[in-house]
C-alpha cells in the first residue's frame, strides 16, 4: 500500500512508496491522461504557429472532462476565451501530457516490486498536477458534485461506478498526503 | 533595433488604469482544500494565512479574486491557474 514520508535528503517534497500494482495503474492512468489531452500527432497546419505555440483551430471540448482541463477564461466572452484558446491551448496541453508522461516513465522504470521516489523540483510539479488533472477527470466522468460525494461513498459493490470511485479516492488520498508534507514540512 | 517610421502614431490615450483587470478562481467540488491552498503560496507567493483566506472564500463563496494587474498579468496568472488545474478566468474589474 502506498506511503507518503518526508523526503529523505530533507529537500522540499514528498517521499512515495507504491506497492507495484499500483505503480502499474498510476502508469496506466498515465497514457490514458496523455491520450486525452495530448497536443494531437500530426503536421501542424502552420508549423510557424506551431512553433509558437499558436493553434489556429483550438475549440473548447465537447468533453466535458477536457474541458475542465482546458477551460474558457472568460466568463461571458466566447470571442475572448476563442483568442486566449488559440494562444494558450496548446502549451497548456503539451504541460499536462508532459507531466503525465513523467508519471509514467518514472513508474515504469523501476516498476518490479514496487517504486520509491523522492517527489521533489520538477518531478513534484510533474506529479501535483498529473495528480490532480487525473481527479479532475475522473470527477467529472463520475459527476461528482459538493452533493453527491455521500452517495458515491456509499454505492454497492456491484455499482460499475465503484472501481473509478475507489481509485479517485486513493488518487484523492495520494495527492492529500504529498501536498500535506509541502505544507507542514519536519520541522 | 530599427528606427521606428516616422508615420507611427501614438495610441490617443490609454485608458486603462495599471490594475484594471481581475483573476478568478472558482469553486468545483474536486480540487483539495489542501492544494488550492498550496497553489496560491506557490504561484502568487501568498503567506499560509492570506493562501488560506482565498481558498476558504473560494470554497464558501463560490469564488474568489485571487490577482490584479494588467490585461497580460492577468492572462499569465489564468494561464497558470489552468496549468495547475483549477478553474480561473479574467475580467475587467468593474
Amino acid at each position: 500500500m502506498v506511503r507518503i514520508l518526508p523526503t529523505a535528503s530533507g529537500e522540499r517534497g514528498a517521499r512515495i512508496e507504491l506497492a507495484e500494482v499500483e505503480a502499474a495503474l498510476l502508469a496506466s492512468l498515465a497514457q490514458q491522461l496523455v491520450d486525452l489531452v495530448g497536443v494531437p500527432d500530426e503536421p501542424a497546419a502552420d508549423p510557424l504557429a506551431a512553433l509558437v505555440g499558436i493553434d489556429p483551430h483550438a475549440a473548447p471540448s465537447e468533453d466535458p472532462a477536457v474541458l475542465r482541463l482546458l477551460p474558457d477564461a472568460f466568463v461571458d466572452d466566447d470571442e475572448a476565451s476563442a483568442e486566449f484558446r488559440r494562444f494558450t491551448e496548446r502549451d497548456l496541453r503539451e504541460r499536462k501530457s508532459r507531466d503525465a508522461r513523467a508519471v509514467a516513465a518514472d513508474v515504469t522504470t523501476s516498476a518490479e516490486g514496487g517504486v520509491v521516489l523522492d517527489l521533489t523540483g520538477e518531478r513534484l510539479a510533474n506529479w501535483l498536477g498529473m495528480f490532480n488533472d487525473a481527479r479532475l477527470v475522473l470527477g467529472s466522468r463520475l459527476g461528482i458534485t459538493d452533493d453527491s460525494h455521500d452517495e458515491l461513498a456509499d454505492l454497492a459493490p456491484d455499482d460499475s461506478r465503484a472501481p473509478l470511485v475507489e481509485l479517485y479516492g486513493w488518487l484523492t488520498y495520494v495527492q492529500d498526503g504529498i501536498v500535506q508534507q509541502l505544507l507542514e514540512p519536519p520541522a | 533595433m530599427s528606427v521606428a517610421p516616422a508615420e507611427i502614431v501614438q495610441p490617443e490615450t490609454v485608458v486603462t488604469t495599471e490594475r484594471a483587470w481581475i483573476t478568478i478562481v472558482w469553486n468545483d467540488p474536486v480540487n483539495l482544500m489542501s492544494y488550492v491552498t498550496y497553489v496560491f503560496m506557490e504561484y502568487f507567493h501568498y503567506d499560509r494565512a492570506m493562501a488560506e483566506k482565498l481558498m476558504m472564500d473560494v470554497h464558501e463563496k463560490g469564488r474568489a479574486v485571487v490577482s490584479s494587474g494588467t490585461r497580460e498579468e492577468m492572462e499569465r496568472d489564468v494561464t497558470a491557474m489552468h496549468g495547475y488545474g483549477l478553474w480561473a478566468t479574467m475580467q475587467r474589474d468593474d
